[in-house]
C-alpha cells in the first residue's frame, strides 16, 4: 500500500475503462474533482447523496473499483466522515464530499480528525441555507468552513478555487498538503463550479515534504508499540499541550500557505474582495468599469483559511473603499475588515439563498460608494 | 514449576480504572486472550467508544482508536476497507451502541461489514453517572428515570441481538453473560467464534455481553451478579441468535 500517494505521471485517454486522464478534456466540475483526487492517489471515498454534488460520489463509484480503490456510499454524512476518520487513521488517502447541510452533519467528525491530526480532503459544494435551504449555489458556508462548526480550537485549511482548473490543481495538491501538515483540507466550491463544464488538464503539482505515516494503525505485527488514534485527554495540562501543539502548526500554515490573486490593484479607487464564482463576476465588473475609466481592483483569496489578511493590509492609502461581494449576507467581510484594520470603509453587496449577484448590482453599488453618477 | 495462568499479552500493564466489580475487566481479558490465542495480536485494530471503556486503547495491546459516540462501526468500516486482512473490532457500551449508535450498528450489519462488535450491555449509562439507557429494564431506576423506567413514556428496553439477527449481513449473533465462570467461558467461546467468522470473511458478527454496573445500580458486586441473573437474563435471553448456516 503506497500511502505517500502514487501520482500518475502518464497522461492517457479518458475512456469508460477507467480514469485515464487526457491532456485536456471537457468535464463537469464535480467529476473533475473526483478525477483530481484519483490522480493525487486517493483510493478511498466515503460519501452520501446530496444535491448539488451527487456527481462526485457517482464518479467515484464508477472509477475507484477500476483502480483497486474503495468507494462506499455511507448511510449518512455522519457515518461517512467517521469512515474517513478510520481510513485516514489507517494511513490511506481518503476523501468525502457533501453540500452545506451535509457538511453541517460532518462537523463532529471533522473536529475529531483535526484533533487526532489526521489528513483528509473534504469537498463542500455549497448551496443556499440556513437549514435545509435550497439547491442553488451559495457562499454561505464561509463561517462553517473557516471557523468550523465543530467544538474546540482547531483549524482546517480551506481552498476556494475560482474555476474547475484551479479546483483540480488545488485538489491534487490538497492531498499532499493534508499529509504534510496532518490536517483536514476543505475544498470550498459553490454549486456553480460543481455543476458547470470547462476544459481541464490534470497536471502533476510540485511535491511536498511528506513524512512516512508511521503513526497509522496497520497492526503492530508485535514489532512496535500500539498506535493510538485518540482525542481524549482528561488531564488539563495534557489537553493544553495538544492545543498549543496544534496552534503552533496553524501558525506555521498561516506563514506558509496563504494564497491570493491580486488583480488590477494599481491605482485602483476601490478594491473588491471576492472568491469563487463571485470573483469571476467581479472581473467582468472590473473590465466593464475600465471602459468608463473607473479603476477597480480585486483581491481574490484562494485560501480562505489561512486568509490573506496581508493582501488587504498592503493596500495603498489611495484606495477609497473595499467592497466584499459574496453569495451570502456577508461572512468573508469579517475577515476583510480584520485585514483592512480600519484603514478604509468596508462595504458589502451580494445575494444569499441561491441567487447570484449580477454585474449590474455590483456596478451600482460601486458607483454609489464612489459617488459616481450612474 | 510450570505456569498455569498468566495475564494475556493482549493487555497492557496499565491498571484498569474500572470500578470494583465492573465486568469490563472480565470482558477486556477474555477478548484479548482470544486475540492472543488466535495469534492475531499483531494484526488487530480495536475501536473503543465513548463510555466507561473509552480508555480501552490504554488497555488493549494493539492499534486502537477512540471513536465519537456511537460511530465506532463506521470508523471500523473505514479501517477494515483499508486493511481488509486485519482483525477489526468495536467494543461498545449500551448507550453507545443502542442509543446514539443504532444507525451505525444496523448499517454495518446490513452491509455485512467484516468486523466484529462486542456489545457490553449493563442496562445503564455508566460513565456519565447512571442515566437511563435504551436497555434499562422496566421499573429499573436511573438518574434520568428516578421513579423507574416507564413503558408508556420510554418504551420497552431494546433487544439488540434479536434485532441485528434479522439482518442478512449479520452472520453470527450471540448473547452471553459474564455472571459466572461457566458463562464467562461461554462468552469467551462466543467471542472466539465471532472473530473466526470475521477472519473467514463471512460477514458481520456481534456478541452481546450482559454485564454489571455495581456503582450505578447501587448494589455490591455480588448483589449485582444476582441482579443480572434475576432480572437481565430472563429478559435478555442468552443464546445464539444467528449462525452463518441459518443465513444460507
Amino acid at each position: 500500500m503506497d500511502f505517500a500517494g502514487a501520482k500518475s505521471t502518464s497522461i492517457l485517454n479518458y475512456t469508460s475503462k477507467g480514469v485515464i486522464l487526457l491532456d485536456r478534456v471537457l468535464m463537469k466540475g464535480n467529476e473533475a474533482f473526483g478525477a483530481a483526487a484519483i490522480k493525487a492517489g486517493c483510493k478511498y471515498f466515503f460519501g452520501y447523496p446530496i444535491t448539488p454534488q451527487n456527481e462526485i460520489p457517482e464518479y467515484m463509484s464508477r472509477e475507484l473499483p477500476k483502480i483497486g480503490g474503495c468507494f462506499l456510499q455511507a448511510e449518512s454524512e455522519v457515518a461517512a466522515i467517521n469512515m474517513v476518520y478510520g481510513a485516514a487513521g489507517s494511513g490511506a488517502r481518503v476523501m468525502t464530499s457533501s453540500s452545506s447541510p451535509g457538511i453541517a452533519l460532518k462537523q463532529e467528525g471533522i473536529t475529531y480528525i483535526a484533533a487526532c491530526e489526521l489528513p483528509c480532503v473534504i469537498i463542500n459544494v455549497s448551496r443556499g441555507g440556513p437549514g435545509l435551504g435550497g439547491i442553488q449555489p451559495s457562499q454561505a458556508d464561509y463561517f462553517q468552513n473557516t471557523r468550523g462548526g465543530g467544538n474546540g480550537d482547531y483549524r482546517t485549511i480551506v481552498y476556494a478555487p475560482v474555476n474547475i482548473q484551479e479546483a483540480v490543481d488545488m485538489i491534487i495538491e490538497a492531498f499532499d498538503v493534508a499529509d504534510e501538515y496532518r490536517i483536514p483540507v476543505i475544498i470550498s466550491v459553490d454549486g456553480v463550479i460543481g455543476q458547470m463544464m470547462e476544459p481541464v488538464e490534470f497536471k502533476n503539482m510540485p511535491s511536498r515534504n511528506i513524512l512516512p505515516k508511521d503513526w497509522a494503525t496497520t497492526g503492530t505485527k508485535e514489532e512496535r508499540k500500539p498506535n493510538i488514534i485518540n482525542s481524549l485527554y482528561l488531564v488539563a495540562e495534557d489537553l493544553e499541550e495538544l492545543n498549543w501543539k496544534l496552534d503552533k502548526k496553524h501558525k506555521l500554515i498561516e506563514e506558509r500557505e496563504v494564497q491570493s490573486e491580486l488583480y488590477n490593484l494599481d491605482n485602483a479607487d476601490l478594491v473588491i474582495a471576492a472568491y469563487g464564482t463571485t470573483a469571476r463576476i467581479a472581473k467582468s465588473v472590473i473590465d466593464d468599469l475600465k471602459k468608463e475609466n473607473i479603476n477597480i481592483g480585486l483581491i481574490r483569496p484562494k485560501t480562505l483559511w489561512p486568509f490573506p489578511y496581508k493582501s488587504f493590509e498592503d493596500l495603498p492609502q489611495s484606495v477609497k473603499a473595499v467592497l466584499s461581494v459574496e453569495m451570502s449576507t456577508g461572512q468573508m467581510i469579517d475577515d476583510v475588515k480584520i485585514g483592512v484594520k480600519g484603514k478604509f470603509p468596508v462595504y458589502f453587496t451580494g445575494a444569499p439563498g441561491g441567487s447570484i449577484p449580477t454585474t449590474d448590482q455590483i456596478i451600482i453599488k460601486i458607483k454609489e460608494i464612489l459617488g459616481v453618477e450612474k | 514449576m510450570s505456569v498455569v495462568f498468566e495475564k494475556t499479552k493482549g493487555l497492557t500493564d496499565k491498571p484498569f480504572h474500572y470500578c470494583p466489580g465492573c465486568t469490563h475487566g472480565i470482558v477486556h481479558r477474555i477478548t484479548m486472550e482470544v486475540i492472543e490465542e488466535m495469534g492475531l495480536l499483531g494484526s488487530t485494530i480495536g475501536i473503543a467508544p465513548v463510555g466507561c471503556s473509552v480508555m480501552a486503547y490504554d488497555y488493549f495491546n494493539c492499534d486502537s482508536y477512540e471513536a465519537a459516540h456511537g460511530r465506532a462501526p463506521a470508523v471500523a468500516t473505514g479501517v477494515k476497507r483499508v486493511h481488509p486482512k486485519n482483525l477489526v473490532f468495536t467494543y461498545q457500551g449500551d448507550g453507545d451502541l443502542a442509543a446514539i449508535g443504532t444507525g451505525e450498528i444496523v448499517q454495518v450489519a446490513h452491509r455485512g461489514e467484516k468486523i466484529t462488535s462486542i456489545f457490553v450491555n449493563n442496562a445503564i449509562y455508566g460513565m456519565t453517572g447512571g442515566q437511563m439507557a435504551p436497555t434499562t429494564l422496566i421499573g429499573q431506576k436511573a438518574t434520568t428515570a428516578p421513579l423507574g423506567r416507564e413503558e408508556k413514556t420510554s418504551g420497552k428496553p431494546i433487544k439488540i441481538s434479536e434485532m441485528i439477527a434479522t439482518i442478512p449481513g449479520a452472520v453470527y449473533v450471540e448473547r452471553v453473560a459474564v455472571n459466572s465462570p461457566a458463562n464467562i467461558r461461554k462468552a469467551k467461546k462466543a467471542i472466539r467464534k465471532a472473530f473466526e467468522i470475521q477472519m473467514n470473511e463471512e460477514g458481520f458478527s456481534l456478541v452481546e455481553v450482559l454485564s454489571t454496573c455495581p456503582t450505578n445500580w447501587g448494589l455490591t458486586p455480588e448483589d449485582s451478579i444476582k441482579w443480572l441473573e434475576e432480572n437481565m437474563i430472563p429478559y435478555y435471553q442468552l443464546g445464539v441468535y444467528k449462525t452463518p448456516e441459518e443465513g444460507k
